[in-house]
């Protein structure tokens, strides 16, 4: 989504602050996915795709309910399906929602080398600007979640908006406006906290111990948080991150690596110019000629 | 003594034959290419140059073909000097000298063979360097190969890719600066031909095998 929103916190490869002079004053938001009451009817799905005006391919069947088969620049979000046994021999059918969780700390931005290819909202949503992809997947690599994709036909890269554009006009994003149960509720990331505690002491009181919220501090939490009955085995959700955090390889390459790369490359640069001017050119002189030349006489 | 031949100045030394020259000059420009479009994906201070190859996806998409271009090229180009860069004993001596050498003091250094321990070390750091980059880039090609590689795979890689470039890059910039620095090197590889003297100032080994027409250009 591209807005002249005058609230971007953080732009990708970009040294100088952006125009960020409105807040969110009234709180950050935050999608709260409760997987205990979801059904996997996969109404968010359509209903991504229709706000969205996204259509994936018509594909075929892999073996379970997962459809398609994965997230895509068509699928933003996507309903995983996971069979789970737990120690009483009780099979539980775990669903989650997947898509993107606009981590405060988002692994993709710092990884992107494009300018204003992906930014971050005072509101918290981290949202992708393909006019300005250049579809090299660093963002891929950055994620700690394995969101972003890279479209097959434009080549740049889609993943969940959180609904920038209706947030910013005051409405809920569309996976939450059609959910039937309830499962998926949007405010400001303190309510949704809240109300993600009373969900998870209703939960513990009907037998779930390990009931908890996933707001992983890692990537110093997300503004897509779960519910989850086993908040102790995050990958039991079809490998949920237990501690996600942006990789080391990927903060060392974008953060120390950077500066002191391009201050060594200058300074040998520099190096080469002051050598210059104490020394001067190396010339061949006169005389190297004549000993040159009076040792080809010897030598014939 | 097979030179100088009739059509040459009589104080000249062929040092490179035109293959070489032109092979060159193909890895001159292919590294500066692939040189200023990586770089304007390593830093944003940098991504202006982008607009030199045409804004920021013709940029991501050039840079690894430029690449191929470069690595092929080399291969060339390094099978030809390998031999003549295999260090010697009096290599370690001429680097243990090497204050004098950049004050132009080398009257009482080693004397050099075709190459001085200098332009040898920045051989190896290429041969070195090129697979590096080579194989690193492939598995961050995103258009091809990069979803065939696990993602732990691919963030190494782009760590990887950019601090071999950043070594070769610098090596690079020693190696201009030399060519810079020395009068009478930039010819050896525009025209083929370097002076008696610059050949018995700088390679005297060399010089002296030339003159006796036992180093033939290579």
């Amino acid at each position: 989504m591209s807005l002249q929103s005058l609230d971007v916190v953080r732009r990708s490869a970009t040294t100088l602050p952006e125009p960020e002079a409105r807040g969110a004053h009234t709180g950050q938001v935050a999608k709260l996915i409760d997987v205990t009451k979801c059904i996997g009817c996969k109404a968010c799905q359509v209903a991504c795709m229709e706000w969205n005006d996204l259509r994936d391919e018509i594909g075929t069947c892999t073996g379970h309910y997962e459809n398609p088969a994965d997230l895509g620049d068509q699928t933003w979000t996507l309903m995983r399906f996971a069979e789970y046994e737990n120690p009483k021999g009780d099979l539980e059918w775990l669903i989650r929602k997947d898509g993107c969780m606009h981590c405060a700390d988002p692994g993709c931005l710092k990884a992107c080398p494009a300018p204003g290819a992906i930014v971050q909202y005072a509101n918290g949503i981290v949202d992708f600007h393909e006019e300005n992809c250049i579809g090299c997947g660093y963002c891929i690599a950055g994620c700690p979640f394995n969101i972003p994709r890279i479209s097959k036909n434009d080549r740049k890269a889609y993943k969940c908006t959180l609904c920038s554009d209706r947030v910013s006009v005051g409405l809920e994003p569309a996976c939450v406006k059609t959910c039937p149960t309830g499962a998926i509720v949007f405010g400001t990331k303190d309510d949704m906290k809240l109300h993600a505690a009373e969900r998870i002491e209703d939960l513990k009181s009907r037998g779930f111990d390990k009931a908890g919220l996933y707001d992983p501090a890692g990537v110093g939490g997300t503004h897509v948080m779960y519910v989850l009955h086993h908040a102790d085995q995050p990958q039991l959700y079809s490998g949920l991150p237990d501690e996600p955090k942006i990789s080391a390889m990927i903060g060392l390459w974008k953060g120390a690596t950077k500066p002191l790369a391009v201050f060594a490359i200058v300074a040998t640069a520099f190096a080469g110019f002051l050598h210059y001017i104490g020394f001067g050119a190396n010339e061949t002189t006169e005389r190297d000629e004549a000993e040159a030349r009076r040792e080809i006489e010897e030598m014939s | 003594m097979s030179l100088p031949t009739p059509e040459r100045k009589r104080d000249e030394i062929v040092r490179y034959t035109p293959a070489t020259r032109i092979n060159h000059w193909i890895v001159a420009i292919s590294f500066v290419l692939i040189a200023l479009s990586g770089l304007a994906l390593f830093h944003p201070a940098f991504f202006w140059l982008a607009n030199l190859f045409g804004g920021g996806t013709w940029t991501r998409i050039l840079h690894p073909f430029i690449g191929l271009v470069l690595i092929i090229a080399f291969c060339l180009l390094g099978a030809k000097m390998w031999g003549d860069n295999r260090m010697q004993r009096h290599d370690w001596a001429w680097l243990k000298r090497f204050r004098d050498v950049a004050a132009d003091r080398e009257e009482s250094v080693p004397a050099p063979g075709r190459y001085n321990a200098g332009q040898k070390l920045i051989f190896w750091i290429i041969v070195v360097c090129l697979p590096l980059l080579l194989l690193s880039g492939i598995v961050i090609w995103r258009s091809y190969f990069a979803e065939y590689f696990p993602v732990g795979l691919t963030r190494f890689a782009g760590l990887l890719h950019s601090f071999v470039a950043f070594v070769l890059i610098i090596a690079i910039v020693i190696h201009i600066y030399a060519a810079i620095w020395v009068r009478g090197s930039v010819r050896a590889m525009t025209r083929g031909t370097v002076s008696y003297g610059w050949a018995w100032k700088h390679h005297r080994q060399w010089f002296r095998d030339a003159v006796k027409g036992e180093a033939p250009p290579k």
